[in-house]
């Protein structure tokens, strides 16, 4: 027989008891992992997303620009528009290596999500687009025959959503007008994959928006010429000027000061789980104290008094670690739901990643809090004189 | 020559209950001699199981010298007198006391454990057999009557080979025909192994058997006799 075993045993003695315990720092350690595995997949499907855009510069009208920079991120920024001539004036700038006009337009489909209604979003784009994103693929079918024809070209999921494949005939709902889908692209893993492409030209008829845009997106030779690129264009009127690294850096002071905050939520949770078990165990030391009395008479020295109470704690502590890092895995498609309806902007992709090294940081974590909160209960138990524990124990 | 087990010199126990002091134990002297059976009577209140825990190392002496084979333990600490528990006393305890969660064998096992020992299961099976559980090893506390747990309760102080076995009123909750039998396990181990055995009680049919009678009333000793029932 082991000490780990007579601790293993007592636990099974209460098993409600235990169980509850054990639960209580599950939870803790779910919460922990869920969190710190958002903030990893966040991060990293935020800068997926900024760097598939393509472009290091984006120029749009005049505006907030952290409104702008969010529409364009859920590939909206359809709000205001600039003159075409824009694009031709700074296109022939020699620090350029691609660029590509985007005209944004969203419809309402009244049919879309089972009949509740969804925006759709039309994305005008010019043959140059390919340019600036070269790793996108076509599923099935190719590009458009001209760059005004009455052609889509359709994203990943949009594709899946609306069950369109090369061939079909799609409506513009509310303008009556009706497309042909010509090819549909490989998933991205970024926001283009929601997106029905139009030929920029089409887009500027049929939206009825002759001349407009509601972007340009850059990418430049030197990325270290950025920062006098950006001043070459603040004389133009009526545009501005964003660039990625800005987008991405803005993005992450906001979300990385709601991140104090569910830290905090789960420092709390770790702190009542650490109250919890240490009230569980000393609540049991107390009552068997005569036990730990006889154990002392039959030749248990503090030390084995104090071995038994800790495993004890430590064992709860354990069990709880592998169960919340089971619950986080298990809750992480329940907890990316959630968050995508809370936060106003989601990156495609994953948004909670937990990966080995995070499973065994919070596993070696709930060892830890174990040995914590079992050193008092354990030094009382320990710290019990035999004869009163025996006599007096009742 | 005689061995002598255990020598008490003037030993007094002094307890406070609330703002009282009380004298549980007044001056006494006991020589404990290898291979006796002592039966330490009296009435309830007399000191009896104070004393016992003295001379078991369990509890300490306010004042008084008193020597456990050869070591003077009124000045010893609790780590010290841990160790001299382990090597050399066992105890039975009135509530029998096994641990609830651990089987027969387990709890006879726990000693060994804790004193380092090596886990000889077979020594365990033996002693649970020679108290007449051979074939109860593997139950649980629960599931034996009184007198069962009691025996449990002696394999599981055998079973390091104490010098020494201390039981407190060990047939006190007991019927007479189970308290008759564990006394009889008592006997058998003091003539044929000559284990030293001391035990309170007072049930006088009981405590008549044993060897000699040390009969104590407000924590005095009023006699050391010679048993005449002692067969």
């Amino acid at each position: 027989m082991k000490i780990i075993s007579v601790a293993f045993k007592n636990l099974q003695r209460k098993k409600i008891r235990t169980f509850l315990t054990i639960g209580g720092v599950a939870i803790a350690v779910g919460v922990l992992v869920s969190l710190m595995g958002f903030d990893a997949g966040y991060q990293k499907s935020l800068t997926n997303d900024i760097d598939k855009m393509g472009y290091q510069v984006l120029v749009t009208a005049k505006g907030c620009p952290y409104e702008a920079a969010t529409l364009m991120l859920k590939g909206g920024g359809g709000l205001r528009y600039m003159e075409q001539s824009v694009y031709d004036k700074i296109a022939k700038d020699p620090r350029i290596e691609r660029i590509s006009p985007q005209l944004a337009a969203t419809e309402f489909d009244k049919d879309r999500q089972n009949g509740q209604g969804g925006i759709v979003l039309y994305m005008g784009v010019s043959n140059s687009y390919l340019e600036l994103k070269p790793w996108s693929k076509f599923k099935s079918g190719k590009w458009f025959s001209n760059d005004d024809a009455d052609e889509v070209i359709i994203g990943y999921e949009a594709a899946e959503l609306e069950q369109r494949v090369p061939g079909d005939e799609m409506l513009v709902p509310n303008l009556n007008k009706v497309l042909k889908v010509v090819g549909i692209f490989e998933r991205t893993g970024t926001q283009d994959d929601g997106v029905i492409f139009i030929p920029l030209k089409t887009a500027q008829r049929i939206f009825d928006l002759p001349g407009k845009l509601t972007g340009i997106g850059i990418k430049l030779k030197e990325i270290g010429s950025l920062g006098d690129f950006e001043e070459s264009l603040y004389n133009e009127p009526g545009i501005q000027v964003i660039s990625m690294a800005q987008v991405k850096g803005t993005i992450f002071n906001l979300v990385s000061s709601s991140k104090v905050m569910t830290n905090s939520v789960a420092i709390i949770a770790i702190l009542i789980a650490v109250i919890g078990v240490i009230n569980t165990i000393l609540m049991s030391v107390f009552e068997r104290t005569k036990e730990i009395g006889v154990m002392k008479a039959i030749g248990a020295s503090r030390l084995d008094v104090f071995r038994i109470i800790w495993l004890e704690t430590t064992l709860i502590c354990v069990l709880g670690g592998i169960i919340g890092d089971i619950v986080a895995i298990l809750g992480t498609s329940a907890v990316e739901h959630i968050i995508r309806q809370i936060l106003p902007y989601a990156p495609a992709g994953k948004l909670v990643i937990i990966t080995p090294g995070l499973m065994i940081g919070s596993f070696l974590g709930a060892v830890v809090m174990g040995l914590i909160a079992g050193i008092y209960p354990a030094f009382r138990a320990s710290s019990m004189r035999p004869v009163e524990a025996i006599r007096l124990g009742d | 020559m005689v061995n002598v087990l255990i020598k008490a010199d003037k030993i007094n126990k002094t307890y406070k209950l609330f703002a009282e002091e009380v004298k549980a134990v007044k001056d006494v002297d006991l020589e404990i001699l290898q291979g006796e059976f002592i039966a330490i009577m009296g009435p309830s209140g007399s000191g009896k199981t104070t004393l016992l825990d003295i001379l078991g190392c369990l509890d300490r002496v306010s004042s008084g010298k008193l020597q456990v084979l050869d070591n003077d333990v009124s000045v010893l600490k609790e780590s010290s007198l841990v160790k001299i528990r382990r090597a050399n006393i066992g105890f039975v305890f009135q509530e029998f006391l096994l641990i609830p969660t651990l089987t027969a064998l387990e709890n006879v096992e726990l000693p060994l454990l804790f004193g380092k020992l090596p886990q000889d299961r077979n020594k365990a099976i033996k002693l649970l057999q020679m108290v007449g559980l051979g074939n109860r090893v593997n139950h649980l506390p629960k599931e034996l009557s009184g007198g069962e747990r009691q025996r449990v309760a002696i394999a599981r102080a055998l079973v390091t080979s104490p010098k020494i076995l201390f039981a407190d009123e060990p047939t006190g909750n007991l019927d007479t025909k189970s308290g008759q039998q564990i006394f009889d396990i008592f006997k058998e181990l003091n003539q044929k192994d000559g284990l030293t055995i001391v035990l309170t009680t007072h049930n006088n049919k009981l405590g008549l058997q044993a060897k000699r009678i040390v009969y104590l009333k407000d924590g005095h000793i009023v006699s050391k006799e010679e048993s005449s029932l002692y067969a």
